[in-house]
């Protein structure tokens, strides 16, 4: 028993269809249960009022929409090396989801810095660096609408998000060498500085684990559908031979 | 491999096309920035080196798809993928060819357009050298995107969608080398930066374009 059982379609299939009830149920459970009591039972903060609150979906968007990415690249490093379908399809599903969350995050940083900042847009290294990520997951989503045949385009996007994940990293180092930002450090590191309180904080860890158990959710049911479309497909093509 | 980067270039000089319009399109550039932002030299001055940077970046996209869309048509990038020599190898010869067709010419003409663009005194030296340095990453980059989209019919728009975003960090540091220089500040640290990132392609990349090419051709 390894997990590359899983890699099988059908017992992908069978193994999710069972857990997703479950993941649905949960997100559903601890997203709103965040968000609820991050919004309304959480005091306004002292300097920034009741905008504090969007932290609530802002912060994390964000570590969802690196996080996708990151399990893009897993799993098209996955599709390279052992070519599990499965895998491939995960990737092309997880992208949208990573872009949604990509844009989330700017949105909701938009709202809140018009009011803190002053505005809605700032050149600062942490927006530009977001936006650059949102530029990264349309090229790759746009290469894996081009091309028709399947395994081609799993092979080319996968490599495009080896190659891709380098360049993004280097953007952010770079992007951080071009502009010194107004964005605030990290309110959640163990490093030692300015934290936030915990009655803070502990919403907005239900609220992450609602996000994280809301990306798998989606996932799941986004490569189901990629795994019963190409079924149908291949259905098609039979009863087209025959 | 000294036979095909010069049959690239007898290609690129003698079919005609891509050899002038990157440079042309470079000039036009420059020429059209003045115009919609005014002629105020103070403000040139200060946007001079982002504009040239942005320039050559896309002038280089310009050519990008002609890297191996004909050899796909008629079929010698097959016989490449075949010959003896590496692909990686014909690949790299490749982007070689396309820096010195599109590249080379641009960091040449760089000057000429900054004294249009009224770039401070300070600033040429740098120019030409952050040019000299970051274009061959330029043309490397470009060459996996090439490769990426050489089987779609209609891949010169998509290839720009996955070039620019890879282009970011050449951008950054070789705009921030020719704003240090103009402004008398110490280049060491972007110049060393993009030293790095045009060499770490050169070393790398082929190796994914090479992967693409052979996917694009089973």
């Amino acid at each position: 028993m390894s997990i590359w059982e899983y890699a099988n379609p059908k017992k992908f299939m069978e193994t999710s269809g069972r857990a997703l009830p479950w993941f649905t149920g949960l997100a559903l459970v601890t997203l709103l249960a965040g968000l609820f009591w991050g919004f309304f039972l959480t005091p306004d903060d002292y300097r920034q009022g009741s905008t504090v609150k969007i932290v609530y979906l802002h912060v994390p968007a964000a570590m969802m929409a690196i996080n996708a990415w990151i399990m893009m690249l897993v799993a098209s490093v996955i599709w390279l090396v052992r070519r599990h379908h499965v895998s491939a399809l995960a990737a092309r599903a997880a992208a949208p989801v990573g872009i949604t969350m990509t844009l989330i995050a700017l949105f909701t940083g938009a709202i809140w810095g018009q009011p803190m900042w002053g505005t809605w847009w700032a050149w600062d290294p942490r927006l530009t660096s977001f936006l650059i990520l949102f530029l990264f997951y349309l090229g790759y989503t746009a290469l894996w609408e081009a091309i028709e045949d399947p395994d081609t385009a799993a092979d080319l996007t996968s490599v495009l998000c080896l190659v891709g994940s380098v360049f993004a990293l280097l953007s952010r180092y770079a992007v951080n060498f071009w502009n010194q930002g107004l964005h605030q450090g990290a309110s959640l590191s163990v490093a030692p500085g300015e934290r936030m309180h915990m009655t803070y904080k502990l919403p907005l860890y239900v609220s992450m684990t609602g996000f994280a158990l809301l990306f798998v959710t989606l996932v799941l049911v986004r490569t189901r559908t990629e795994i019963r479309a190409r079924r149908i497909k291949a259905l098609l093509a039979r009863e087209r031979m025959g | 491999m000294t036979a095909l980067l010069l049959r690239d270039l007898r290609l690129a000089v003698r079919a005609g096309g891509g050899f002038g319009l990157g440079l042309a399109f470079f000039l036009i550039m420059v020429v059209l920035v003045p115009l919609g932002v005014g002629p105020e030299g103070e403000l040139l001055a200060r946007i001079a080196p982002g504009i040239l940077w942005v320039g050559a970046l896309l002038a280089c996209l310009l050519s990008l798809d002609r890297i191996f869309a004909l050899d796909h048509e008629d079929g010698s990038l097959d016989l490449l993928a075949t010959a003896p020599i590496p692909l990686e190898g014909a690949v790299t010869m490749k982007a070689m060819a396309h820096w010195m067709t599109t590249g080379l010419p641009l960091v040449l003409a760089a000057p000429v357009l900054g004294l249009l663009l009224n770039l401070p005194g300070g600033g040429y030296v740098w120019l030409v050298a952050s040019l000299a340095l970051g274009t061959p990453a330029l043309s490397v980059i470009g060459t996996f995107g090439a490769a990426l989209t050489v089987g779609l019919r209609r891949g010169g728009l998509l290839l720009s969608l996955l070039v620019l975003p890879l282009y970011v960090p050449t951008l950054i540091f070789g705009a921030e080398v020719v704003r240090r220089g103009a402004e008398g500040l110490s280049v060491t640290t972007p110049l060393l930066l993009l030293a790095g990132i045009t060499l770490g392609s050169i070393a790398l990349l082929p190796f994914a374009s090479a992967a693409a090419i052979r996917i694009n051709l089973r």
